[in-house]
């Protein structure tokens, strides 16, 4: 059997060589993509255009403007005076925000009066609009705090109670950091479903496969030796992602390169056999690149926690997050390579993936024998 | 003892009736020609003989071993090439060799014989390293019978085998198929080349799933020769066939 699998693997390898197109395909799209996602899927807003519209011109309304600007968050682009204007810096999209302070601002801050500032947000996309709100309510919350005090204590020492945030892992909160992980599962996952799957319904379509199915080679020893060259491939081209990443996006490696190998490699065997099961169904090349896609791209990008939190999904969502092996690939990936944790803390998503990949095996060579004989 | 024999197979696909209570034997040596229009069930036959389909009822013993009892042993006794040139396209003559030999479990001295032996009844050598696309229709056939026999089968299925090939290819095929028979080799054959089945030391036709008429040339063509001063295997053919639709 080893023997016949061996032959099977050999000549997968050399039609892979020869197929230079598809073995470059597999081997460097993925690192492509992750450049294209990489920059391009950044969630991190900054230097947000803000006009502002200070219709008080006090020392306390230019601390507010200052305390805007040296957020970081905001750049000043323009001084409005009149109140049409707005409309105008808004349509023309030479700011996303205005800020508008009311005149006798100072006066009300003294004297610890409530006073309100109006800030004009850009809502067309809704998703930059809340984050730039997000922005805002937080400086002049803190301001807030600060004139309260002021005005109760009468000095300006300062507050009394500072919350001072260190974020672990990722202090910048780069939004690349906590991408590359899931970019590596959603790329890898592609790769292989696809790979594997398009492979031998190939033969099916060609008809190299009835003519394999003639000799005397069983079914395990096909897909052993079909899977191999598959499992090389993108292993190789998962773990070229990770070095890109690390390269690029500064993705750091604070755990252990086993850990992480054995856990790519457990998610690959998973997906490929994916991909297997996949083969089994469909009996034409189109075919089974829709199907591939559909149970291996939307789930992986849609229910792992990729992009959108899990904790915030609906609960029949939720639970059906369960079963897709990417959310637990996801949280051993970030573990390993951001946290530097080790086995001991990762073995229920590793047990997790081992139990995909055996039931989907299992469930891929069940139907495979049925098929074979 | 006869190379393959077959009694009452039956095939059914849910309620349609592919192979129906079919019966013959080929004995051992023999070149058995197997006619029948597209979906008379040659190809069911076929598959049921070589253990890739498991037949409804009846039974058919194929060197020696039971196709329902054990499809791996009669797939070790087999040799099946067909119409399709099922050959690796991208790989070289020699790669597609070594795979073909892989599969059935040659290696060593005993592949690098049989390569050997395949290389020259395909009159491929010096071409080994050729892309197994790039050869003309004529060569990939007999490289694709030589990867058929590398085992050396006592038994070879040969589905449509000439199909898409210049006559002269085709009778150098036939040559080999004798040279095959002569040396013990039991060949069952299939075509839709009437002229070529005049090859075959007997004929079975396939009509509609059921054996319609089984015998020698001359034979078949005295049975069902319709009266023509010099029927040939046409006239049979079509003579079976209408009978068959009456």
């Amino acid at each position: 059997m080893v023997s016949t699998a061996l032959a099977v693997g050999v000549k997968e390898f050399r039609q892979l060589g020869r197929d230079r197109r598809t073995l470059l395909t597999l081997l460097f799209v993925p690192s492509f993509l992750l450049l294209l996602y990489g920059y391009a899927l950044n969630f991190d807003i900054r230097n947000i255009p803000l006009a502002v519209q200070d219709n008080d011109r006090s020392t306390a309304s230019r601390e507010v403007i200052s305390a805007f600007v040296n957020s970081g968050y905001f750049d000043f682009v323009a001084g409005v005076v009149a109140t049409e204007e707005i409309e105008a810096v808004l349509d023309r999209g030479d700011a996303r925000a205005v800020l508008v302070i009311p005149p006798r601002f100072g006066e009300q801050v003294a004297t610890g009066t409530s006073a309100t500032v109006q800030m004009i947000i850009n809502g067309d996309n809704a998703n930059t609009a809340t984050t730039v709100m997000g922005y805002g309510v937080n400086l002049l919350g803190a301001m807030s705090v600060r004139y309260e005090l002021q005005a109760r204590a009468g000095s300006p020492s300062g507050p009394i109670l500072t919350v001072e945030p260190r974020i672990w892992y990722n202090p910048e909160l780069r939004s690349a950091l906590f991408l590359v992980p899931g970019l590596i599962a959603y790329i890898a996952m592609l790769t292989a479903v696809v790979s594997t799957a398009l492979s031998i319904v190939r033969e099916k379509e060609v008809g190299t496969m009835e003519q394999v199915r003639m000799s005397p080679i069983g079914p395990l020893s096909y897909v052993i030796g079909k899977t191999i060259p598959h499992f090389v491939v993108s292993l190789a081209s998962a773990m070229a992602i990770v070095a890109l990443a690390m390269l690029l996006f500064g993705l750091p490696m604070r755990g252990s390169w086993l850990l992480l190998l054995t856990t790519v490699s457990l998610f690959l065997i998973g997906a490929l056999a994916l991909g297997l099961l996949v083969s089994t169904i469909a009996e034409t090349q189109q075919v089974a690149f829709q199907v591939a896609l559909l149970i291996a791209y939307l789930p992986t990008l849609m229910l792992s926690g990729f992009i959108f939190p899990i904790s915030s999904m609906p609960v029949p969502l939720q639970t059906i997050t369960t079963v897709v092996p990417a959310k637990y690939f996801l949280t051993a990936l970030r573990g390993i390579v951001l946290k530097g944790v080790g086995a001991a803390v990762l073995w229920p998503e590793l047990v997790a993936l081992a139990v995909f990949a055996t039931v989907i095996v299992g469930l891929a060579s069940l139907r495979l024998k049925r098929q074979w004989a | 003892m006869n190379a393959i024999e077959v009694r009452h197979l039956t095939r059914r696909f849910g309620a349609f009736t592919a192979v129906n209570d079919v019966t013959f034997d080929v004995a051992e040596g023999e070149i058995f020609g197997f006619l029948g229009a597209n979906g008379a069930g040659k190809s069911t036959t076929i598959r049921m003989l070589c253990g890739l389909l498991r037949p409804t009822s009846g039974s058919a013993v194929v060197g020696g071993v039971d196709v329902s009892r054990d499809p791996e042993g009669v797939k070790r006794r087999i040799g099946y090439m067909s119409q399709r040139f099922s050959l690796y396209e991208k790989l070289t003559v020699d790669q597609n060799i070594a795979f073909f030999g892989g599969i059935y479990g040659l290696s060593g001295e005993r592949l690098a014989d049989r390569r050997a032996f395949a290389l020259d009844m395909a009159g491929l050598r010096g071409r080994e390293s050729t892309l197994t696309r790039a050869l003309s229709a004529g060569w990939r056939q007999r490289l694709a019978l030589g990867c058929a026999i590398l085992h050396e089968p006592p038994i070879v299925f040969l589905d449509e085998p000439t199909g898409g090939v210049d006559p002269l290819s085709r009778r150098r095929f036939w040559r080999l198929i004798n040279e095959l028979a002569s040396g013990g080799t039991t060949v069952l054959v299939t075509t839709h080349y009437l002229d070529e089945a005049e090859n075959c030391q007997r004929i079975a036709i396939i009509n509609a799933g059921r054996l319609a008429a089984m015998g020698t040339a001359p034979e078949l063509k005295a049975q069902f020769g319709g009266g023509a001063p010099q029927p040939t295997l046409d006239d049979v053919f079509l003579t079976v066939v209408q009978q068959g639709a009456a």
